[in-house]
Parts: C-alpha cells; structure tokens; sequence
C-alpha cells in the first residue's frame, strides 16, 4: 500500500472538513504554489484574538488538501499568537507521515495561506 | 529494431540494473535528461584519470591530447546536425545558455525598438523568457503565436505575426510538454517568403536527441540544444549559428582565451568560434559530448526513429485505454514523439506522480517549464512520461498498471 496515501489522509481529501469559504470574513486570503499550480483561499472570523470560524476552498493535490482540512480544523479556538507559532513541521505532524523535500510545499501552501490572512506572516 | 538489439542498449546503461526497494528503474523522465551509457561514463572518467588539463593553452602531452579531442568534438557536432563549418559550433553549458547567449550578444546589438520578436505559446521558458526580457529592454515587441488543437504551431497566425517589423523569430522544433513534431522545414520557408531578413532561432531541445537534423536544409540561423537529453553529460550544450551572423556577433562573456590580444585601452577579440567560448570550458562534458554522438550514430537513424515510432504509438495506445484520461497535443501515435502529457479526472498530477516514484517509475508532474502553454490548454498542471531508445513496452505496460492502481486509491 502507498503509506503517504493512507486512510487517514484520503479520508480528510475525499470529504474535507471546514470547505467553503466563510460569509464575511475579518480575515482572507489567497496563494499559489506555482510549481504545481496549486491553490487555496482561506477565510476567516476572530472573537477576542481567537478563531471563531474559518473555511477554505482550493484545487490541489492529497497532501495539500488534506492538510488544509486538518490544519483548519487544528487552528479553531485557537489564538493568533500560537498560529503565528505554527511551522511546517506542525502541518506535517498532523498528517502523521513523512514527507520528502518537495512535497514539504504541499503540505505547507494551506499554512502559509492562514498566515497570510491572518497577517501573521 | 529487434527485441535483441534493444536488450543489448539496455545493457550500455548502467543505471539501468539499478533497484530501489526491489523495483527496477523505469525511467520515463526523458524529455528532463537522458541516462548515460557507460561508455559516455568512461569518457569523462578517462579525462579526468588520464588527461586532465586545460584546452588551448599547455604545451604538453596531455594539453595536447585535451585540445585534439575537444576540437574534434566540435567537428563531430558539426556532422551530427549538418553545419558546413565547425566554427559554427559554439559550446555552452545547455540550450539554456545557448539562447541567452543569442538573446544578450546577437539581440541585444540588432533589436531596436519597436521592432517584433515572435514567439509561439507551446515553448519552453528557456525560449521564452530571454525573448520576453530582451524585448522589455529594447522596448520591442514581443508577440506570441498560439498553437492548434493538436499541440502544432498554428502557422496561419504565426505568419500573420510576420511582417516587416520582424526581427527575430523563435520557435521549438518540437515541444517538451505536447511531444508534437512542428514541421519547421515549411514553417522557416514561409516565414522567408514574407520576410528574408528576419532571423529564425530553432530550440532543438526535444528534436536534436529524436531526429536526423540538417541545419543546412532547414535554413535556419540558429540551432539550439542539450547535450544530456542525448546521452551525454551534464552541463554541455550547443549554439549553432550560421557563421556570417556570428562574425558580427559582440562576445557574450568577456575573459580568458576569447582574446588575441589585450592592452590597457582595449582587446581584440578571439576569431569565431572561440570568441564565444570565454573562460575554461567544460572539456569532460564536451569529450562526452563527442561519446554520446557517436554512441548514437552507432544504432542506424532509421532503426532508432522506427523504434521511437512504434514504441510512442504503444504508449499512446495503451495510456488513451485508462477510463478519465486526457491526452494533451496529438493522440495518434504520428507526427509526435513519445513525451506525452497527461491528466486523469479527480487525481492530481502531483499525487499520480507520487504513486509512480513509490514504485521507481520516473515521470515529471508540474507545468515542465511550459507555464504559457498549460495555461492555453486551461490547466495547471500535466503529468508527462517521455520515452527513449532504452524503454521497453513491458514499461509502457507497468506504467498503465501503476496509473490504474493509482487511480483507485486516489478516486474511490
């Protein structure tokens, strides 16, 4: 069996949880992994520095949707600061598997999108 | 080409034999680099272990020995690809160079503003960004042909691109993403009729590992191409041009051994075609070069093209069977070469990709440095398996389980 595309994951991309994009968001925004042509648009509500609500819409490979649907869902309740705090090594962690150098960008686009929004980057 | 004579390709390439995980290599990256023979390998390891020196300069044995087969090489070139005078062959470090090399020194001394340069949507960015960026610093005008539904170059609008005010046109013999042969003999004579003044760049790229080629033939000015998508090393290409144009060529790169003479006020300039060719060379990546050509020319054209042929059509038939596939450019198995890019419905380049190199099949997913053409084919990305004179159909026949097999772990 492929391990990188075990249950888990396609589980997370089949059915992606936190898609659609918010209704009037405090926070969004957009970003392209041009190597792939990848792209994701995140959209989010904050109530006293926390993240009330937050949904993504994207087109990309397993990895990359996969980790923005677990990221979002890892992210509400949280505050800004410890996103801020959030690495790659976070997304991956969460995806529970090893990645190889090149597929650290898909893992990594839907984390540079919070951070993005959320100005914290 | 027998299956015998095949086998015993295959046995030239030591990467071959290679396993990861107890997978053979199925290297279907081609259109990326090639593999390299051993006897290409030996080539470059016998320089290094027995005559290692610099070209052009020592008054010993092994200098000797270094110049002698580099400049043999450039005859070699010469012959390879039909140019009447080696001269015409200046060495760089891949097309990529070799276009720069034309974009900064030709371009940048008879480019005016307000003057065309022409292009077309299907070339590779090393065909396209030098072109796009000479035209922004001279203030010209950069102007792209599209392509037909087939993947070739649309030839009534090109044409319609040529007018007076054409300087320059720049155009892929065949394209790296679609694999669709442009039958650049009649696309150049045409382009002469409406325009006998305008110079025509060739990136050779994809055709010069493929095709016979005869730069006498086509007429073209310029030939551009690789050394290691044919066999031969890294780091070693080729810029041909016609020699009257590199007469009045200005040296690209200024240094070592591209002088006569040098005094504090100025220099005289080397003669063609060392003007351009400043600095120590890449002398193992050249002797390689000369390997790889021979190597080449040791299987008859008409075996190795046939072979392409039937083993393209293969390829092409067997991929056009799984349920959700798009090929892109030609889906016959003429007029093209056995790159062949693809998608299939609800699984993403990047994963298929993935699923491939997990069982040590070698294909590139991504846009293949092709960013203006995919977005004409309205995508963003392409997976791409190319194929060359050591594949099998037992590969074609794996790769196709493998996709099927990726295909429902990705779909289901």
């Amino acid at each position: 069996m492929e391990q990188l595309y075990k249950e888990a994951i396609m589980d997370h991309y089949k059915h992606p949880h936190n898609y659609g994009l918010t209704k009037e968001p405090d926070f969004s925004a957009k970003e392209d992994n041009i190597f792939c042509g990848d792209s994701i648009v995140i959209t989010l509500k904050t109530k006293n520095n926390k993240i009330k609500e937050v949904g993504f819409q994207g087109e990309g490979c397993v990895i990359s949707q996969a980790t923005a649907s677990m990221l979002t869902d890892h992210i509400k309740g949280k505050t800004l600061k410890s996103i801020g705090l959030l690495t790659v090594k976070d997304a991956i962690r969460l995806l529970g598997v090893s990645l190889s150098p090149s597929r650290m960008k898909c893992a990594e686009l839907p984390l540079i999108a919070i951070k993005k929004a959320l100005k914290l980057a | 080409m027998h299956h015998l004579s095949i086998e015993k390709i295959r046995n030239d390439f030591p990467i071959l034999k290679t396993k990861t995980k107890g997978k053979p290599l199925i290297f279907l990256d081609n259109a990326s680099t090639s593999q390299k023979p051993a006897i290409v390998i030996r080539a470059v390891d016998e320089f290094y272990k027995k005559y290692n020196s610099n070209i052009h300069r020592g008054l010993y044995g092994i200098a000797e020995r270094a110049t002698k087969e580099y400049e043999e090489t450039r005859k070699v070139v010469a012959d390879f690809i039909g140019a009447k005078d080696s001269a015409e062959i200046i060495f760089t470090s891949g097309t990529t160079e070799a276009v720069n090399l034309t974009a900064f020194s030709w371009g940048e001394k008879n480019v005016k503003r307000g003057d065309n340069i022409i292009t077309t949507v299907s070339e590779h960015h090393s065909n396209f960004v030098p072109w796009q960026q000479l035209a922004k610093r001279k203030k010209a005008n950069f102007l792209v042909s599209p392509i037909l539904a087939d993947g070739t170059i649309d030839q009534n609008s090109l044409l319609k691109l040529i007018t007076n005010k054409a300087k320059l046109i720049a155009i892929t013999y065949i394209s790296n993403v679609l694999g669709t042969i442009n039958p650049i003999g009649s696309i150049i004579q045409a382009i002469r009729k409406k325009n006998k003044n305008a110079k025509i760049l060739i990136d050779g790229a994809q055709a010069v590992p493929h095709l016979p080629i005869n730069v006498k033939l086509l007429d073209c000015d310029f030939l551009v191409f690789s050394g290691h998508k044919m066999l031969g090393p890294n780091g070693i290409g080729t810029l041909y041009a016609k020699r009257e144009i590199l007469e009045n060529m200005p040296p690209f790169l200024y240094g070592g051994h591209m002088v006569k003479a040098v005094n504090i006020k100025d220099a005289a300039f080397n003669d063609v075609p060392w003007k351009f060719e400043a600095g120590t060379q890449n002398i193992a990546g050249v002797i390689g070069l000369k390997t790889a050509i021979n190597y080449l020319k040791s299987v008859p054209d008409k075996e190795i093209s046939h072979y392409l042929q039937e083993i393209t059509q293969y390829a092409v038939a067997q991929l056009l069977t799984i349920p959700g596939i798009t090929i892109y450019g030609k889906t016959g198995g003429k007029g093209r070469i056995g790159t062949i890019s693809f998608n299939i419905k609800g699984a993403h380049p990047h994963d298929l990709a993935q699923i491939l190199g997990n069982n040590n099949i070698c294909v590139r997913a991504g846009h293949h440095c092709a960013m203006p053409l995919h977005r004409a084919l309205g995508i963003a990305s392409s997976i791409r398996a190319s194929f060359y004179i050591y594949n099998t159909k037992e590969e074609v026949e794996i790769l196709k389980k493998t996709l099927l097999k990726a295909r429902r772990i990705l779909n289901n």
